[in-house]
């Protein structure tokens, strides 16, 4: 099985790569598209902010790439956010795979939101040997509001959007790759997609 | 609901952890990523590395454990201790680290705060203050608590939210080390005027200073290590208490 990580200077790749090592898989890291294209699965990491992440997609071309492969691609943090129609963050416009707008949370909650919360009203085969309202590690100042494509909620002062999944894309807010053995679970069940 | 964070702290010196670690049932306490892999087997939320060390090969030694923590653990980590340049984070974050911790370079050059939050996003940015009281006024110091500066406590922490971090770990000198509770009152106060985490240090001795910690203190987050390094808490006990006192945290089997 073929692993893609794709990497276009955003973010803690080292931790994903680190976790697939974990359960027994060399991924690739590269921003060629042929690889990319070639790959069982992707993943579309991210971490830091919305423009410039986005910038460097548009940079490489990737921003064309992304939305239109049809293996199995997940979309983790910043990476889910970009896969949306748009991101407050930086006003971004996104690769619109995600028929969703994210924004910022409010001041009535501390931001960034830092720590381990919950997942609930699990529904994909992402969660399989998850449990309900199971622990996850989450980072982020901007979230998905509720919408058709969400398949896992959490709350912080709202109730939101901690996954979407829509056909062959899926995206988490949390970072499975260090939210213990359950995240664990959640990368084993994406690579068994 | 937002888990109340705890995080033991590991003091690293030339690659190896310091402060008497007696774990009997590690084969190697002295090697910190054994030590890391086994609170991320207990129960532990996070983990900071502080590296202590004072020789020219630091960087590369600290950059190197950074990799091999990060292959073997899979919770977050944030990395401090001599800290100063964006280059310096570029590689911690690199090999894997999901934070690092900053504090006199941030006290020096405060413009350090806004450079790295620019490139990184403030999520990983924390910055650590140390302070003690003097004359009934939070004062700011450096070098571990010897070098006083003029900063207050709580205007500091104000510009450093402002300039761009994402956490700040306040550690009480007054209180580090006493085992006699941590500084609540000055925490409430911090949590209270910024909008961004605020994770208590210094001062943990029994289980009843994390509640209060967290209840008067309004911490997020509360960091030790002496507590846990001798195993006077364990962290599934305290997790245990901190629920029934009604706290919300992650329970692991």
């Amino acid at each position: 099985m073929k692993i893609v990580i794709i990497n276009y200077g955003a973010g803690n790749i080292q931790s994903i790569k680190f976790a697939l090592k974990r359960l027994g898989v060399e991924a690739i890291l590269t921003d060629n598209e042929t690889e990319i294209r070639n790959a069982d699965k992707v993943i579309f990491p991210g971490v830091g902010e919305a423009s410039s992440a986005m910038q460097k997609l548009k940079a490489s071309g990737l921003d064309k790439v992304i939305p239109t492969l049809k293996q199995p691609v997940l979309g983790i943090c910043l990476g889910m956010q970009l896969l949306c129609n748009y991101s407050e963050e930086g006003n971004t416009e996104g690769l619109s795979v995600f028929d969703v707008d994210v924004i910022r949370f409010s001041n009535e909650v501390k931001v960034p939101q830092i720590g381990w919360n919950q997942i609930q009203n699990l529904k994909s085969e992402l969660f399989q040997n998850v449990a309900e309202k199971e622990f996850m590690y989450l980072v982020h100042s901007y979230y998905a509001p509720l919408c058709k494509e969400t398949i896992s909620t959490s709350d912080y002062g709202i109730h939101y959007t901690s996954a979407l999944q829509k056909d062959n894309f899926y995206g988490v807010q949390f970072h499975p790759e260090k939210s213990s053995t359950a995240g664990e679970q959640i990368l084993k069940n994406f690579l068994e997609l | 609901m937002l888990c109340k964070r705890i995080i033991p702290c590991l003091d690293i010196k030339n690659g190896r952890t310091v402060k008497g670690i007696n774990f009997l049932d590690l084969r190697d306490a002295g090697d910190p990523v054994e030590l890391a892999k086994f609170y991320s087997e207990n129960g532990a939320d996070e983990l900071v590395f502080l590296d202590i060390s004072a020789t020219e090969e630091r960087r590369k030694t600290l950059a190197d454990l950074v990799l091999k923590v990060a292959e073997t653990i899979n919770i977050p980590f944030t990395v401090g201790g001599g800290i100063s340049s964006v280059e310096d984070v570029e590689i911690l974050l690199n090999n894997g680290a999901d934070k690092v911790s900053i504090n006199s370079s941030a006290v020096k050059n405060p413009q350090l705060i806004n450079d790295l939050a620019s490139r990184f996003g403030s999520q990983c940015i924390v910055v650590a203050i140390d302070a003690k009281q003097i004359d009934a006024n939070w004062k700011v110091h450096l070098v571990g608590g010897k070098v006083l500066t003029e900063l207050d406590l709580f205007e500091w922490a104000k510009e450093v939210e402002q300039r761009g971090a994402g956490e700040i770990l306040f550690t009480s000198m007054d209180h580090d080390g006493t085992k006699n509770g941590f500084a609540n009152e000055a925490l409430s106060k911090l949590s209270t005027a910024l909008n961004i985490p605020i994770i208590a240090s210094g001062g943990a001795g029994t289980m009843q200073h994390f509640t209060d910690a967290f209840i008067e203190g309004k911490a997020d987050a509360a960091l030790a290590a002496s507590v846990f390094h001798f195993k006077e808490i364990t962290i599934s006990d305290l997790k245990n208490e901190l629920q029934i006192q009604g706290i919300p945290v992650r329970i692991t089997n």
